[in-house]
């Protein structure tokens, strides 16, 4: 595939003189995230390809509108992989993508986030200039860290084009383990798993069932489920696969959808639809109708943050408020990347 | 004296220090307000001592709230405010300003609470580095970045500076081990960054705070996550003929599917000084050393140890050592550890550098380092974070003899400069400071600077936060591309 970032760049260029907006689109599969917003397309679906993979550095750079499928089919010949497991919400799901709304999978607790392991990017910023920030290495503390400022950014600091990620073996062994639990006692054991030195690496409740995964060496894996004594789920990976890409029954369906990210021991917000805890607890899905400002005052209460993931109100905010003070940095630093307001404005924030 | 505490609106005329001083007693604890030369002296620099400078005064706060009217008084007349931790970086980040105010949090050391639930910690910002994995220890849990420092280092500082460690290849950087922060902007309003969850809502802002280099405003207080002690570890020592096949065997055993826990690398300059000054034991006759630590599951450290021993043998390893228990773990890691007073014994005064690079270069940048030694003609040797490419060349030098600092200094550029010609960058974990702002335009576009400065701009529109540190001005970028400054060397005081 070709690199168009000289397109890209004289589009955006077009565009400004112009003085009309951008809506950034990769895939386009995650659409429904952020506030509604009209603006011209700027498709980056076209640029992609691998630019360069050592599987020996655990290094990978590939241009932002990589498909998943692309990146994870030419780790997977290396037995390597995307450690914060993406979710897939269609075949068209990009990098770009994941890292501009910080999406990651059910072994994110473990395995680290996409943001974590962003090692750099290219972007063009507001202005048409073309920037590279971080670089192909592990450590790198030479100026601010923009890569992982990027991470949950939804595209307001500008368009990313390139990205380096750090890699990882894929585990030998993966087993999944499941066993019936009611839903206090679940947050209580899935923090007391994860709190013992064995080799978790998913930890979710759904309907009833505590569901634990286990990843590592085989003699590890099966020496800790023998020590927890929890019954094996055979073809488990299918569990881990439709919770990450959202398959399961509990996605489906028009009621909107919230997402707690908070203290992973806190009780679950009294609220009388229907939950799904992952992350060992701290990440947990609400389906059902509810007030912003209701729902952000039970995420503060547990320690953290809601925002309305999909469907419902998306006129309005759909990610938890910001601080007063917060909020003027967050206007400033948009500013310093996007003086004329190019880059998805409004989407992820109406002030923003 | 001037104890008027209203809002100036016109133009402000700057306080003299003993204006400033009284300021600062009207909230502080006077004891606590420094301006003697004497009490000054220890705070003139950071652990990198070739970079001194005199504050005009330095404060030791007690609380939050003195923090934030410190940050209001100086913000009103625009004084700079250096925020310094325990004061063992290595790249001049804590030097003071000549006509500035050093803000030490040496006063915020407290554990404010341990929560052995969520596996997660809250802290001053003052807190030694160790103190929080030796208060984890009685819920088997403990912090993972260890800085080499950490005995003395704070979390504060290591937040300002994205510590890593020898750890870091498996546990990550102090970026991935913390949930929150707690900052005082630089108008002296209380912010917290983060929260209790994995991730927060916006923008990343803790992620540009982190290694941000007290740039963009003063930690106070700090969220870490806390890791379950593995059950068992266990330290392979191979040493190796020539260091390609070291490099190889790096290579090898990623490719094994195996993520060490540590894996260092040491060229036979740093194995026979470690040697003289330890007794650890360490292959003298070796080209390189490799120091591989497996953790885990009794299990699996089993069966990752057998894997990787085979696998030293099959790159051509001449000796292979494997630790038997946590003595003799602690023993192998003892020469590593010492690596830099080991430098100290065998010259009067060493210089460190930190380049990354892609591992891949390893081979080509030491052989070249070896040129340029000749060069300089100054000895080097390497210590290498080799998991994860960062490299700790020690240039040897006499600060005593005439031109032998400038000699080093322009030594360490040049490998830096190299780094970068690699695919590397000019600092993995000690930060830019004001050692490498010379370097910054070897790595960074005038475009970038702009950038990052912008980015400055964004937190500190009076730019009082650390002047003169990280990112160089776009116009001293410039200068600095057309012509190659002599650095300068205020005053040289190697410990």
């Amino acid at each position: 595939m070709p690199d168009i970032t000289e397109q890209l760049q004289q589009q955006i260029n077009e565009v400004r003189s112009k003085g009309r907006k951008l809506a950034i689109v990769g895939g386009g599969s995650k659409q429904f995230m952020g506030r509604d917003i009209s603006a011209d397309r700027l498709e980056v679906g076209g640029h992609s390809g691998i630019v360069n993979y050592q599987p020996v550095e655990l290094v990978m750079t590939v241009r932002a509108g990589t498909l998943l499928s692309e990146i994870e089919a030419a780790l997977a010949e290396k037995n390597q992989m995307l450690s914060f497991e993406p979710p897939r919400f269609g075949d068209s799901s990009t990098i770009g993508g994941t890292l501009a709304c910080n999406q990651s999978g059910p072994g994110r607790p473990w395995w680290n986030s996409v943001r974590d392991q962003v090692l750099g990017v290219n972007l063009i910023n507001g202005k048409g200039e073309k920037l590279r920030f971080g670089g192909q290495v592990m450590k790198n503390v030479a100026g601010y860290d923009v890569s992982r400022t990027q991470a949950g950014a939804m595209g307001s600091l500008g368009l990313l084009t390139e990205i380096s990620l750090k890699v990882l073996p894929k585990p030998s062994t993966t087993m999944t383990l499941a066993r019936e639990m009611e839903h206090a006692e679940a947050i209580r054991f899935m923090n007391a798993r994860a709190a013992e030195p064995k080799p978790l690496s998913g930890a979710c409740w759904l309907d009833g069932t505590l569901y634990l995964r286990l990843s590592g060496a085989q003699s590890a894996v099966e020496a800790t489920a023998k020590h927890w004594d929890i019954p094996v789920l055979q073809e488990g990976e299918l569990f881990w696969q439709q919770l990450r890409d959202q398959q399961l029954e509990f996605f489906a369906g028009e009621q909107p959808l919230w997402r707690f990210s908070i203290n992973s021991s806190a009780p679950t917000p009294a609220l009388k639809g229907h939950w799904l805890l992952d992350w060992a607890g701290s990440q947990r899905w609400y389906r059902g109708e509810g007030e912003m400002a209701a729902m952000e005052a039970h995420a503060e209460k547990a320690g953290g943050q809601v925002s309305l993931y999909r469907g419902g109100d998306r006129t309005g905010e759909v990610m938890h408020r910001q601080q007063p003070a917060l909020q003027a940095i967050q206007k400033r630093l948009k500013h310093s990347f996007d003086p004329d307001a190019l880059f998805n404005p409004g989407r992820l924030y109406s002030w923003l | 004296m001037n104890t008027d505490s209203k809002p100036v609106n016109t133009a402000v005329s700057k306080p003299g220090k003993a204006e400033l001083a009284d300021m600062f007693r009207q909230f502080i604890d006077p004891q606590f307000v420094i301006t003697d030369e004497e009490t000054l002296k220890p705070y003139e620099c950071d652990g990198l001592s070739m970079y001194c400078v005199m504050p005009l005064l330095v404060v030791l706060p007690e609380t939050v709230e003195q923090v934030q009217q410190v940050m209001r008084v100086c913000h009103r007349y625009r004084v700079p405010v250096v925020a310094r931790g325990a004061g063992t970086g290595l790249s001049a980040g804590a030097m003071p300003d000549a006509g500035g105010v050093v803000l030490s949090l040496a006063k915020f050391n407290r554990i404010l609470d341990i929560d052995p639930v969520a596996r997660s910690a809250r802290l001053q910002s003052g807190v030694r580095n160790l103190a929080i994995s030796e208060a984890a220890a009685d819920y088997g849990l403990y912090y993972g970045p260890d800085p080499s420092s950490q005995i003395a280092c704070t979390i504060g500082g290591n937040v300002g500076e994205n510590s890593g460690g020898v750890h870091c290849l498996k546990y990550g950087l102090t970026t991935h081990n913390i949930l929150s922060v707690e900052m005082i902007t630089v108008e002296g309003e209380r912010v917290v960054i983060g929260s209790d969850g994995l991730d927060s809502c916006g923008m990343d802002l803790l992620a540009l705070i982190t290694g941000s280099e007290g740039l963009l405003g003063v930690i106070t207080e700090v969220q870490v996550k806390l890791l379950p002690t593995p059950e068992i570890a266990r330290v392979i020592m191979a040493g190796f003929g020539t260091v390609d096949d070291a490099g190889d065997a790096v290579g090898g055993i990623i490719a094994q599917g195996i993520i060490p826990a540590g894996l260092e690398m040491m060229d036979s300059h740093a194995i026979v000084a470690v040697e003289a000054f330890t007794g650890a034991g360490y292959p003298v006759e070796a080209a390189a050393l490799l120091l591989c630590e497996v953790d885990g599951t009794e299990e699996e450290v089993q069966e990752h140890i057998e894997k990787a021993e085979a696998l030293f043998r099959d790159f051509g390893a001449t000796s292979v050592r494997t630790s038997k228990d946590d003595v003799e773990r602690a023993l192998l890691w003892k020469g590593r550890k010492s690596a830099f007073p080991a430098m100290g014994r065998i010259s009067p005064d060493y210089y460190c550098m930190d380049g990354t690079i892609p591992r891949a270069h390893l081979a080509r940048v030491l052989n070249e380092m070896q040129d340029m030694s000749k060069r300089f003609g100054l000895r080097v040797a390497n210590v290498f974070h080799a998991g994860d490419g960062n490299l700790h060349p020690l240039i040897l030098f006499d600060a005593n003899k005439e031109g032998e600092l400038e000699k080093a200094e322009a030594f360490g550029s040049d490998i830096l400069k190299l780094c970068v010609e690699v695919g590397g960058c000019i600092t993995g974990e000690h930060g830019v400071g004001v050692e490498k702002i010379r370097q910054m335009p070897m790595q960074f576009t005038d475009s970038e600077i702009e950038q990052l400065n912008a980015v400055k701009n964004a937190f500190d529109p009076q730019g009082t936060l650390n002047p003169g540190k990280g990112v160089p001005t776009l116009r001293n970028c410039q200068e600095y591309r057309a012509i190659h400054l002599q650095p300068q060397a205020p005053e040289v005081n190697h410990a």
